[in-house]
């Protein structure tokens, strides 16, 4: 685990290196506040609750995201130190978990640093913060599923925005499984279990119920298992690469 | 000790490196020479663990690259092909953060930092970001990294280029001085790095061994005692008679 730590202090540090990160975290906090006041209709609601702040985090994570995501492999293929990378006695797997939960932290940063808008509602009236803080738990774990896989995707490229672009279309297909968009394109020519299964793996529906305030171990679970898949599936891309 | 059996790196129907052997032993400076795309960084890359070999196997100090990867890597210090370094941090960071990888702590942490800094002239910049670096100072970085932790084993791919010939000297001097009991597998196309501080050359073109004997021995074959001679014989293919026994 200590490496794991080296590598994630690492990359935490790679990020705030450069004014890319603070200027990523200006504006996922400036959207997240536009957001939830102009198109969410926050004060028009008269209701004291995050509703319409949480609503727009599927789709803010969505572009956000894969742009955090991108740099994890592709940068170091790119420029070539991932051969220095993996030829020091780590472990891919470690190096892996490491960079992802850099990438993890610094969007729990990003998240964190939102806390004006819950010091609003809780000054304007008097909202469940139970809730609340469940809807942060699950935006926390939908941006970590995002991230595992962009992290998959970045590390099968060479080129940075080949991966954003790339895992932007993945994960949206990830948060609209459970609606027609997607279950059309499978609805009558597939087995309904298949069909069934790529409904339950929607994003959308999973977080909506952890953002109702509904902490469902299946919910959270489901989460830490795309999570899983998709660092292993990481593992296995960087092991491919080293046969050729 | 490195050990390669019949190491084959393949491309679809390139084959980079084809069937290459050889054992080096504690002590040796070993230079391995080829012109461009002969497959030495193919064959520095397979013996880092980098590349899995299309077939055969490396060995260093007797563990196996693809089965024991952890355990052989801590053995060999590797400078990869042009030195490739993260460009955001300083040379004092980058350090820091090998000095954990490599599970150096305490004194011998501090001892060896500063060490391989006062060897490589490194003070002036260590906290000044990489990627503002000359590329003779990334070089040295990337250098002062593959000896960090004072391993037995050293791989050190073009380790003098983009050097100014001061500086060569030093790298050179620098490797003469640490190999008593070690062993240095240095790849390069410069012919006088080798003359100046190989005990041995192993000359690869087109993936595999042509000649494998020490500098000295090598030069000897032609007439004028040169070594870019024979170099130029052996890796062209004119008139390979002359060119000594090592043909396979």
């Amino acid at each position: 685990m200590n490496h794991v730590r080296t590598i994630a202090r690492r990359e935490l540090r790679a990020y705030f290196a450069t004014p890319v990160a603070y200027v990523f975290i200006v504006i996922f906090v400036a959207l997240s506040g536009v957001f939830t006041f102009y198109l969410g209709n926050f004060f028009e609601r008269e209701q004291a609750d995050l509703t319409p702040f949480f609503g727009f985090h599927p789709w803010l994570h969505l572009v956000l995201a894969p742009a955090v995501s991108m740099r994890l492999w592709a940068e170091e293929r790119q420029s070539g130190s991932v051969e220095l990378l993996m030829t020091l006695p780590i472990a891919p797997w470690q190096a892996v978990l490491g960079k992802f939960l850099a990438a993890w932290c610094f969007i729990a940063v990003a998240l964190a640093l939102t806390f004006p808008t819950w010091i609003t509602v809780n000054y304007l009236g008097d909202p469940d913060n139970g809730v609340i803080l469940a809807a942060y738990c699950g935006s926390v774990l939908m941006a970590g599923a995002y991230l595992a896989i962009g992290a998959c995707i970045s590390a099968a490229c060479r080129s940075q925005v080949v991966a954003f672009v790339t895992t932007v279309v993945v994960c949206f297909g990830f948060l609209l499984a459970g609606f027609p968009l997607v279950l059309d394109a499978f609805a009558g020519w597939a087995p309904d279990v298949l069909v069934d299964t790529i409904a339950s793996l929607g994003f959308l529906t999973h977080f909506n119920a952890i953002s109702k305030g509904v902490l469902d171990a299946r919910d959270i679970l489901y989460f830490l298992l795309v999570i899983a898949a998709f660092l292993y599936a990481n593992a296995i891309v960087l092991d491919l690469g080293r046969g050729n | 000790m490195i050990r390669a059996e019949s190491l084959s790196k393949h491309y679809g129907a390139i084959r980079a490196v084809d069937g290459i052997s050889f054992t080096i032993e504690p002590g040796e400076i070993v230079g391995l020479l080829g012109p461009n795309g002969a497959g030495k960084t193919t064959t520095m890359r397979m013996c880092a663990g980098y590349l899995a070999p299309t077939s055969g196997s490396v060995q260093v100090h007797g563990f196996d690259l693809l089965t024991e990867t952890i355990a052989a890597c801590k053995t060999f210090g590797y400078l990869p092909e042009g030195a490739p370094l993260w460009g955001e941090m300083t040379p004092r960071a980058f350090l820091d953060f090998i000095a954990d990888v490599r599970e150096l702590q305490g004194d011998r942490r501090a001892q060896r930092i500063g060490e391989v800094t006062g060897l490589l002239q490194l003070e002036s910049v260590l906290d000044q970001r990489i990627e503002t670096l000359s590329k003779g100072f990334r070089r040295r970085v990337g250098l002062a990294q593959a000896i960090l932790h004072d391993p037995p084993v050293l791989l050190l791919d073009e380790p003098t280029d983009g050097l100014d010939p001061n500086q060569k000297h030093e790298v050179r001097e620098l490797i003469r001085g640490m190999s008593s009991d070690k062993i240095v597998v240095i790849s390069t196309h410069i012919l006088e790095e080798v003359e100046a501080v190989c005990s041995r050359a192993i000359i690869i073109a087109a993936g595999r061994i042509v000649a494998d004997d020490s500098p000295a021995a090598l030069a000897a074959q032609s007439d004028s005692n040169r070594l870019d001679r024979v170099f130029r014989r052996i890796t062209t293919g004119e008139s390979r008679a002359g060119a000594g026994g090592e043909l396979s």
